[in-house]
């Protein structure tokens, strides 16, 4: 613990010195990447050596410009622009990631608290809960979507299904580790005051459970995409990210700047869903400085 | 009155492992502060936890106010302070203070104004809306014993509340611990490591020895009350702390023998 006072910092309080060095930083290695990119394309053309069957030229790696170029490009003769194509293509697949995200989170915490409560569970349940994340999500999906079809529900659930079957995991072995890293003297105390299992569970448990569960949702929110995306392939949902990257698949030949563009419209939803967790983990944990990663 | 009462209390960890505590008897009546001395693994600490009916004897009786041990704790008949403060990061210190009385149902304003007045208590006025990171270990274990006395137990349990400060506040807390003591008039039970602190505070003095812990002696500490810091200089203070060292020393004679046996050797 620190000794004697440590100035206090205002909840909502953004440190603009710190952040504009951040971006900075980010920046300068976005531009080191672009660099690297397109020296490596350059140096590949010029001295046209080849990694097997891999060369390189602007089917295999098209210029960084010319992605970025291709989202201001009409996706199709006389059609709305990629970028727009691709913006309604993002928001569909964060519906179905996000529902997915909720889902999984919740039911990877509640297994969590059921496990923490009883060892016999623990022992019993964990290692097929294990095993629940070696089955390939590929062999998985096909299932989920026969399940679920045809029952009146939402096509796109079934693929928040998905999403949640590899949100959860994460959540629960974390959650796990965490309702478990209570302080013992902590866990005393709270007996000395005779409080039940539930008052124990959210005045000490939970509390010290949150950076652990926090690092999950980090993990989670980026695996809920990936399999909102990975999921609407045996759906065959047209309207996500998942349908656009079977189609610009398709027509990678003509035009491999769009593939690349999807990809990164892909990454970027990605990356919006970890920075919802790190936001939400400001506003909600609340530790000593020196506990703060 | 008795509000502690320990009758050929045994204590053994594991099936047929380590006897922590064999045969101990003790009584301890209303407004003693009584110390648990002796080397560690004596079993001091889990005698306090047998009073707070956190561990089980694996024999004998214990009564705490006139009831089983356990209902005593279901009543919240005591308070109880570790080694480290065991404060929350995530409540402010008057929401740590609180804690128990959030347990006992209070409402909000009583509460509010309970928590005012440990603070008062424990010259902590001012600090309430400060998280636990902010304070230094002696105000973290102030903030501390405020919580273990915020809903009025009868009984006081420390665990080496100070061990971990270093000597000035520890003496500073020493005296702010009296004071608390004869205002409210509770009945502490103090576990520590240090002679000097245990003669100092306490009414009396429990000498302990390993292998098994057991009670080797009693000693009585008539210095005058109330206490002061001159009371340290008192001759009367030496002496007491002089005897409790001889018999803390009688009480490790095995110890000391083995260790002389080993540096011999090592010859």
């Amino acid at each position: 613990m620190a000794s004697v006072a440590v100035e206090r910092p205002s909840r909502f309080g953004v440190a603009w010195r710190p952040l504009l060095h951040r971006v900075g930083l980010m920046l300068a290695v976005a531009a080191g990447l672009w660099a690297f990119w397109e020296a490596f394309k350059w140096v590949g053309e010029e001295t046209a050596f080849k990694l097997g069957q891999f060369t390189v030229n602007d089917r295999t790696l098209p210029h960084l410009h010319d992605i970025v170029g291709q989202l201001f490009e009409p996706s199709r003769r006389n059609g709305p622009l990629l970028i727009e194509v691709l913006w309604d293509a993002a928001l569909f697949t964060a519906k179905e990631a996000a529902v997915g995200f909720f889902l999984g989170a919740s039911i990877g915490f509640a297994l969590a608290v059921i496990l923490a409560h009883s060892r016999l569970l623990q022992r019993g349940f964990l290692p097929y809960i294990v095993a629940s994340q070696t089955v390939p999500i590929l062999a998985i999906a096909p299932m989920v979507v026969i399940w679920l079809g045809g029952r009146g529900l939402p096509d796109w659930l079934s693929v928040s299904v998905i999403a949640a079957y590899l949100t959860f995991f994460p959540v629960t072995i974390n959650t796990l580790r965490g309702l478990e890293s209570a302080d013992p003297r902590a866990l005393e105390l709270l007996r000395s005051y005779a409080a039940n299992r539930w008052r124990i569970l959210w005045k000490v448990r939970v509390p010290a459970s949150l950076p652990f569960l926090f690092t999950a949702l980090k993990v989670s929110a980026t695996a809920s995409v990936v399999g909102a995306i990975i999921g609407e392939l045996p759906a065959s949902i047209q309207s996500g990210l998942g349908g656009a990257i079977l189609n610009f698949n398709q027509y990678y030949v003509s035009s491999p700047a769009s593939l690349w563009a999807t990809n990164l419209i892909a990454a970027l939803l990605g990356i919006t869903f970890f920075l919802a967790v790190v936001l939400a983990e400001k506003l909600v944990v609340r530790r000593a400085p020196e506990h703060v990663a | 009155m008795t509000v502690v009462s320990l009758e050929k209390v045994d204590k053994t960890f594991g099936k047929g492992g380590v006897t922590a505590l064999q045969g101990i008897d003790l009584d301890i009546g209303e407004r003693e502060f009584v110390s648990l001395i002796g080397p560690s693994g004596c079993g001091k600490s889990t005698l306090l936890r047998i009073v707070g009916d956190l561990i089980q004897p694996t024999s004998g009786e214990v009564v705490v106010n006139g009831k089983s041990a356990r209902r005593a704790r279901e009543d919240r008949d005591y308070g109880i302070v570790f080694q480290d403060a065991v404060l929350f990061d995530w409540r402010t210190v008057a929401k740590n203070i609180a804690l128990p009385l959030e347990m006992l149902g209070w409402d909000r304003n009583r509460r509010q104004e309970r928590v005012k007045e440990m603070l008062r208590l424990v010259e902590l006025d001012g600090f309430g809306s400060h998280h636990p990171w902010q304070l230094s270990g002696g105000m973290q274990q102030r903030v501390s014993i405020a919580r273990a006395l915020s809903f009025d137990p009868p009984l006081l349990l420390m665990d080496e509340p100070f061990g971990a400060l270093d000597e000035m506040t520890r003496e500073r807390l020493n005296l702010e611990l009296l004071r608390i003591w004869d205002a409210l008039g509770s009945t502490i039970v103090f576990v520590t490591h240090s002679i000097s602190e245990a003669v100092f505070l306490s009414t009396r003095v429990v000498v302990m020895s390993p292998r098994p812990g057991r009670i080797t002696d009693v000693v009585e500490i008539d210095l005058p009350q109330p206490r002061s810091a001159e009371t340290r200089e008192q001759p009367r203070f030496f002496e007491l702390v002089a005897d409790v060292r001889h018999k803390l020393r009688g009480s490790d004679e095995l110890v000391s023998e083995a260790e002389l046996i080993v540096a011999e050797e090592g010859l």
